[in-house]
C-alpha cells in the first residue's frame, strides 16, 4: 500500500465525521464494556488470589472440611505422621458484628504452630502487651484493613455475635503480615469456645518433610481423611473459589462483545453506504491505475482505523468505567463473589491490547464486503453509471443460507460446555444472527408484497426500489435485526427469569415471618433453648427450623450447601422439577449439582455427616436460583440424628389464626432484645430480592437500549448517505411532478420497510436467541432452568416504535436531499 | 504509436448487438484527434477498449508496442497508471483532496515521493493558469477551473496517451473553448497522442484530425490545420 494515498481514503472518513463519529462511539462502547468487566475482575480475583495466598502462606497441602467444621482430633493424627514437618490448624468464623450487618472473618489459630506454616497470620501483640496475651480468650488482633474498617484501634472493643449473645473482645493488637484483607486472629480454643465449635476445626494447613513429593504426600495422608474432609493443594481450593465467578464474568463479557458486534454492523453500515456513494470515486482511481487488491486494502483500513480509535477511546473509557464501579458496586459488580477486599485498579497493557485487536478486528470485519464490493466493481460500468446509489444490489437473497446457519446454530447447542463455559450457545446465538441477516432480503420482499394493494405512487415506488435493490435492505436492516434481536432476546430472558424467581420465591418462603441469629455470617445461630424460646413465643403456631452448612462431595468442586429443614416425605414444598423417586432416606438436589455431579433422581448419594459417610436416595431435583455451586436439601430430623448438630441458623414461622407478622416481630425482639435477630416477612424478602434482581439487570437494559440506538443511527446513517446519493433521483421525481411530501413519503415506506423487515427477523431470531440462552447459556453458565414467558405486549409496542423511528430516521436523514432545488440536482445530466 | 486493429467488440452474447466491429485505427505520438458520432455509436465502448477498462472480442490495441490483450487486469492497471490519462465529462475532482493533491494523485499511484509529486502537481496547476491555488479545495472552484485541474491531473504523470470524454460536457461554450484550447496545448506540449471523443462539433474542431465512428470504420471528416 501506497502511503502517499493516505489522503485520498482518510480524508474520506474526515469527510464524513457524523458517520465515522457513529462508528467509533459503537466500537468504542462495546470495547469500553469488556475491558471494564475484565479489569474490574482481575483487579478482584488478583487481591482475592493474593488474599487466599498470603493465608495459605507455606502450606504444600491443606485438609478442607465442611463449613461447620470436622473433629480436631484429625490434627493429632496428622501432625505426628512422618510425612508431616508442620501442621497448623485453624478455624474459621464468619463472625457477625453485634447490632450491625457486617461481618468480618475471624481465623482462630494455634500460635506455636502458626510460625512455620502461615507467618503472616502470626498476631503481634500491641504495646505493654505482653506476649501471652495471644493465648488470652477476650483478646483479638486485628489486620490494619480490619483496624481501618471498623474504626478500631489498640485498646478499643470489638463486639460480635456468639449464637444470640453479644461476645466483647480486646484488641490486643494487630495483624501486621495481613495488609490488604479486612481479618481478625484470636486463639483458636477461644474462637471454639465462644462459638460452640468446641472440638471443631475447619482447617489445617500442612508442610510436608523435606524432599517429599507433593503426590507421595497425598498419597500417605488421604486414607486419613474421615468423609467429608479433603486434602487439596492450595493453588486448587484457589482455583476453585475463582471459578465460581468465571462464568459470571463470561457472560458480562459476552454482553460487551455483542455491544462490539453491534458496533461492527455499523462500521459495515456506514462503510457499505460511503462504498455506494463513492463508486465513481473508485472507478476512477481504478481507471487511473489503482489495482483492485490495494483498494481493498484502503478500504479495509479505513475500517482498521476506525477499529483503532473506537478501541483506543473504549480503553479509555473501560478503565474510567471500571474505576467508578468499583467505587460503587465493588470488585464483583455487586454479585457478592468478593466479599471483604478492597482490589486496587491497574493497567493491563495485555487486556488494553487485546481489546484494541478486537476493535479493529470489528472495524476491518464492518468494512470487508463493502470493500469487496468496490474492489469487484468494473471500472467502466461504473463510471457510465455515475454516482447513483445501485450499489450491494448484488446482496441477493440467501434464503438456504439462513437455513443452513440455523442449522449449525441448533447442532452448536447441542455442544456440552468448555470449562463451564458454553461455547456453543454462544456459537449459535452468532449463527442465528447470520441466518437473520441472510433471510432479511426474503423477509423484505414478503413484507413490501403486502403493500401491493395500495396504489399510491410514493409506495409503489419504494416497493419497486427494495425489490431492485435488496442489498440495501440487508445494509439499512442489519443494525435494525442485531438490535433488535439482542433486545428481544434479553427481554424474554430476563421476563421468564424473572417470573420463575418470584415462583421460586414464593414456594421457598412458605411461612409468614422468618428469623436469623445472622443474616451474613455463621456466627449467629440458635442453640436448643433459644428453638423452643422462638417455638414457644406467643402468636406462633408452628416454628420449622433450618440448619445451613456444606458438603464437600468431591475434590474438584467446591463446597456444596446442605439445608437441613422440615420436608415432607415426597418434598413437595421445594420447587421440583421433572421426574421423582419414592424413597425411605430422600435427599433432594439442586439442579446445579445434578448437571456438576451427574446425580439423577434414584441415585444413591453418599453424604459426609460428622465425619462419616450415608447413603441418601436422589428423590427428585428443585431449581435453586441462590446457589451456584450446588445445595442438597435434606429433612432436618434425619440430619440431626446423624450428625448430632443440634443447632439451626434460621426460623420459619407459621403464625396463629388472626395473629399479625408485625406484632410476633414485636414479641420476638422483646424477648431475644432488638439487635440480636434478624427478623423478615416473607414479603418483604421477596420484594427485596426482586429490587436485587432489578437492579442487576439493569445494566442488561441499559445496554438493550444502547443496542436499538446504534441500531437506529445505522437506518439514519444508511438513508442520510442513499439520500445524498440519490439526489439525482429526487430531482428527477420532483421534476416529473412528485411533492416533496411524496418523496418523504416514499422515504418513510421503503424506511418502515426496511426496519419492518429488521425487527420482523430480529423477534424471530431474538426468540430463538432467548431459548439458547435460557436452555443452554444459563443452564451451562449457572446451572438453573426457568419457565420461558413472552412479553408480548411490550415486545409488540417496542417493534412498532422501532418500525415508526425508523421511517421518521429516513425521512430526516432523506430531508437535506429534497431540500435542494430540482433543476440543480438533475444539472449534472444536462 | 497506437494501433487498433480489426478491433470488435459485441454486447449480449451470440446473436447481440454488435457495436464496434473490425475498426482499424494508427495515430502517431504527438497527434491530437477527435472522434465523433452519433448516440449510441460505441464511441465510449471505443474508448473503454483502448483505455483496458473493457476486453474486445476480436482485434487488438497496441500502445508502443504492447498489446493489451496479453496483460491480465493487474498488467492494465499497472499500463493505464504509468501510459495513460484521462479527462472525464464529469470531472471527478476528489472533493476531500486539495487541487495539488488531487493533481498529484497519479504520481502518488506510481510510488513518486510526496514533496517531488506535490512539485510537480504545482508546475501543472500553474501550467493550466492555476497557479498559487495548490491549497485550494475543489467547492472552492468552478467548472472550467475543475476541468482545468483534471486536465492537469491528466498529464502530470507525462502518459504517452491522453483520453478525453466529452471534457467541456459540463461547460458553457466560452469555458468550453478555453479548456479545449488548453488541452490541445498541452498534450502537444507534453508530445502524448490525444483522443477527444465528443459529440460536439465545436469541439472536435480544435483537433488536428476528426473521425466519425460508424460502427464498422472510423473515417476521416476533415483537416482542422
Amino acid at each position: 500500500m501506497r502511503r502517499a494515498l493516505a489522503p485520498v481514503f482518510l480524508g474520506s472518513l474526515g469527510a464524513r465525521r457524523l458517520t465515522t463519529l457513529l462508528s467509533i462511539l459503537a466500537i468504542a462502547l462495546g470495547i469500553a464494556l469488556g475491558v471494564a468487566v475484565q479489569v474490574i475482575h482481575d483487579a478482584a480475583l488478583d487481591e482475592f488470589d493474593h488474599g487466599m495466598r498470603t493465608l495459605s502462606g507455606e502450606a504444600d497441602l491443606q485438609i478442607v472440611g465442611p463449613r461447620g467444621g470436622f473433629d480436631d482430633a484429625l490434627f493429632e493424627t496428622v501432625a505426628l505422621r512422618p510425612e508431616v514437618a508442620a501442621a497448623s490448624p485453624l478455624l474459621e468464623v464468619d463472625a457477625r458484628l453485634f447490632g450491625d450487618e457486617r461481618s468480618l472473618r475471624l481465623i482462630g489459630v494455634d500460635v506455636f504452630r502458626l510460625g512455620e506454616v502461615q507467618p503472616a497470620l502470626m498476631p503481634q501483640p500491641g504495646e505493654g502487651q505482653g506476649r501471652l496475651v495471644t493465648l488470652t480468650p477476650d483478646s483479638v488482633f486485628l489486620s490494619p484493613g480490619a483496624m481501618q474498617a471498623l474504626g478500631l484501634a489498640l485498646g478499643g472493643t470489638l463486639t460480635l455475635q456468639a449464637g444470640l449473645e453479644p461476645l466483647a473482645l480486646k484488641v490486643a493488637g494487630g495483624v501486621p503480615g495481613m495488609a490488604g484483607q479486612q481479618v481478625a486472629v484470636m486463639d483458636i480454643d477461644a474462637v471454639q469456645r465462644h462459638f460452640g465449635l468446641r472440638g471443631r476445626l475447619s482447617r489445617i494447613d500442612l508442610r510436608l518433610r523435606e524432599g517429599l513429593g507433593l503426590a507421595a504426600g497425598r498419597e500417605a495422608l488421604a486414607p486419613l481423611m474421615p468423609a467429608g474432609v479433603q486434602l487439596l493443594a492450595p493453588e486448587t481450593a484457589r482455583a476453585q473459589a475463582a471459578g465460581l465467578s468465571r462464568s459470571y464474568r463470561v457472560n458480562l463479557t459476552m454482553l460487551a462483545v455483542i455491544a462490539l458486534v453491534t458496533g461492527g454492523f455499523l462500521v459495515f453500515s456506514t462503510q457499505a453506504l460511503s462504498v455506494v456513494r463513492r463508486r465513481t470515486e473508485f472507478a476512477f482511481l481504478r481507471a487511473i491505475g489503482l489495482a483492485r487488491g490495494e483498494l481493498m486494502r484502503w478500504l479495509l483500513a479505513e475500517g482498521a482505523i476506525v477499529g483503532v480509535v473506537g478501541g483506543l477511546a473504549g480503553v479509555a473509557l473501560g478503565y474510567g468505567l471500571a474505576a467508578a464501579a468499583l467505587k460503587l458496586l465493588g470488585g464483583d459488580l455487586g454479585a457478592g463473589y468478593f466479599a471483604g477486599i478492597s482490589p486496587r485498579l491497574a493497567f493491563e497493557p495485555a487486556v488494553a491490547a487485546v481489546f484494541l485487536v478486537l476493535g479493529v478486528l470489528a472495524g476491518m470485519a464492518g468494512a470487508w464486503l463493502p470493500a469487496r464490493e468496490a474492489a469487484e466493481v468494473s471500472p467502466a460500468l461504473a463510471l457510465k453509471a455515475g454516482g447513483d446509489a445501485t450499489g450491494l444490489a448484488g446482496a441477493r437473497r440467501h434464503p438456504g443460507w439462513a437455513v443452513g446457519a440455523a442449522a449449525l446454530a441448533a447442532v452448536a447447542c447441542l455442544a456440552p460446555a468448555w470449562q463451564g463455559i458454553p461455547v456453543g450457545g454462544y456459537v449459535a446465538v452468532a449463527l442465528l444472527l447470520a441466518a437473520g441477516v441472510f433471510v432479511l432480503p426474503q423477509l423484505a420482499a414478503n413484507l413490501s408484497a403486502l403493500l401491493a394493494p395500495l396504489r399510491a405512487v410514493p409506495i409503489a415506488l419504494a416497493r419497486a426500489r427494495l425489490a431492485a435493490v435488496p442489498g440495501h435492505v440487508v445494509v439499512a436492516g442489519a443494525g435494525v435485526l442485531a438490535s433488535a434481536a439482542l433486545a428481544v432476546a434479553m427481554a424474554i430472558m430476563v421476563a421468564s427469569f424473572r417470573d420463575s424467581v418470584d415462583d421460586w420465591l414464593a414456594r421457598i418462603l412458605p411461612a409468614e415471618l422468618y428469623v436469623r441469629g445472622a443474616r451474613a455470617g455463621s456466627s449467629g445461630y440458635f442453640d436448643a433453648a433459644a428453638q423452643a424460646r422462638i417455638a414457644g413465643t406467643p402468636g406462633v403456631a408452628r416454628a420449622d427450623f433450618i440448619r445451613h452448612d456444606t458438603v464437600r462431595l468431591s475434590a474438584d468442586h467446591p463446597p456444596v450447601m446442605l439445608i437441613a429443614r422440615s420436608l415432607s416425605p415426597d418434598g413437595r414444598e421445594l420447587p421440583l422439577v421433572g421426574r421423582q423417586v419414592k424413597t425411605s432416606s430422600p435427599v433432594w438436589i439442586s439442579e446445579a449439582v445434578a448437571d456438576l455431579f451427574g446425580y439423577a433422581p434414584g441415585d444413591t448419594l453418599r453424604l459426609p455427616l460428622a465425619g462419616s459417610p450415608h447413603d441418601f436416595v436422589v428423590a427428585g431435583v428443585w431449581r435453586d436460583y441462590a446457589r451456584q455451586s450446588g445445595a442438597i436439601m435434606i429433612p432436618i430430623e434425619r440430619y440431626r440424628a446423624l450428625s448430632g448438630d443440634p443447632l439451626a441458623n434460621d426460623a420459619a414461622l407459621h403464625l396463629a389464626d388472626g395473629e399479625t407478622a408485625s406484632a410476633v416481630a414485636a414479641r420476638l425482639r422483646e424477648r431475644f432484645g432488638a439487635q440480636t435477630l434478624e427478623l423478615a416477612q416473607a414479603g418483604e424478602i421477596r420484594a427485596v430480592s426482586l429490587r436485587i434482581f432489578d437492579r442487576t439487570f439493569a445494566v442488561t437494559y441499559l445496554l438493550e437500549a444502547v443496542a436499538v440506538v446504534i441500531g437506529l443511527f445505522g437506518v439514519a446513517a444508511s438513508f442520510a448517505a442513499l439520500a445524498a446519493a440519490r439526489r439525482r433521483e429526487f430531482g428527477m421525481l420532483r421534476h416529473i411532478g412528485l411533492t416533496r411530501r411524496q418523496v418523504g413519503l416514499m422515504l418513510a415506506t421503503e424506511g418502515a420497510l426496511t426496519a419492518g423487515a429488521g425487527a420482523l427477523g430480529g423477534l424471530a431470531v431474538g426468540g430463538a436467541i432467548s431459548l439458547v440462552l435460557i436452555e443452554v447459556v444459563n443452564r451451562q453458565s449457572f446451572h438453573w432452568s426457568m419457565d420461558i414467558r413472552i412479553p408480548f405486549a411490550s415486545l409488540a409496542i417496542f417493534c412498532l416504535t422501532l418500525v415508526l423511528l425508523a421511517a421518521l430516521a429516513a425521512v430526516l436523514a432523506g430531508r437535506q436531499a429534497m431540500r435542494q432545488e430540482a433543476v440543480m440536482a438533475v444539472k449534472e445530466d444536462w | 504509436m497506437l494501433e487498433l486493429s480489426q478491433l470488435t467488440r459485441r454486447f449480449g452474447g451470440p446473436g447481440g448487438r454488435t457495436v464496434l466491429d473490425r475498426v482499424d485505427l494508427r495515430l502517431e505520438a504527438g497527434e491530437y484527434v477527435a472522434i465523433v458520432g452519433e448516440s449510441g455509436v460505441g464511441k465510449s465502448t471505443l474508448l473503454n477498449l483502448v483505455a483496458g477498462l473493457d476486453r474486445p472480442d476480436g482485434g487488438t490495441v497496441k500502445l508502443s508496442g504492447t498489446d493489451l490483450s496479453t496483460l491480465d487486469d493487474d498488467g492494465l492497471t499497472r499500463w493505464r497508471r504509468d501510459r495513460l490519462g484521462f479527462v472525464f465529462q464529469a470531472f471527478h475532482v476528489l472533493p476531500h483532496l486539495t487541487l495539488a493533491q488531487n493533481v498529484a494523485l497519479p504520481l502518488w499511484l506510481q510510488g513518486q515521493q510526496d514533496a517531488s509529486s506535490m512539485r510537480a502537481a504545482s508546475e501543472m496547476l500553474a501550467a493550466v493558469g492555476l497557479a498559487g491555488r495548490e491549497a485550494g479545495w475543489p467547492r472552492e472552484l468552478s467548472g472550467g477551473e475543475l476541468q482545468r485541474v483534471a486536465i492537469a491531473r491528466a498529464l502530470v504523470h507525462k502518459p504517452r496517451l491522453v483520453l478525453a470524454d466529452e471534457p467541456t460536457g459540463n461547460l458553457d461554450p466560452h469555458r468550453a473553448g478555453q479548456v479545449l484550447a488548453l488541452l490541445r496545448e498541452r498534450v502537444r506540449a507534453a508530445g502524448a497522442i490525444g483522443i477527444l471523443v465528443t459529440h460536439s462539433h465545436e469541439a472536435a474542431a480544435t483537433a488536428d484530425r476528426v473521425l466519425r465512428l460508424t460502427g464498422d470504420a472510423l473515417v476521416p471528416v476533415t483537416n482542422t490545420q
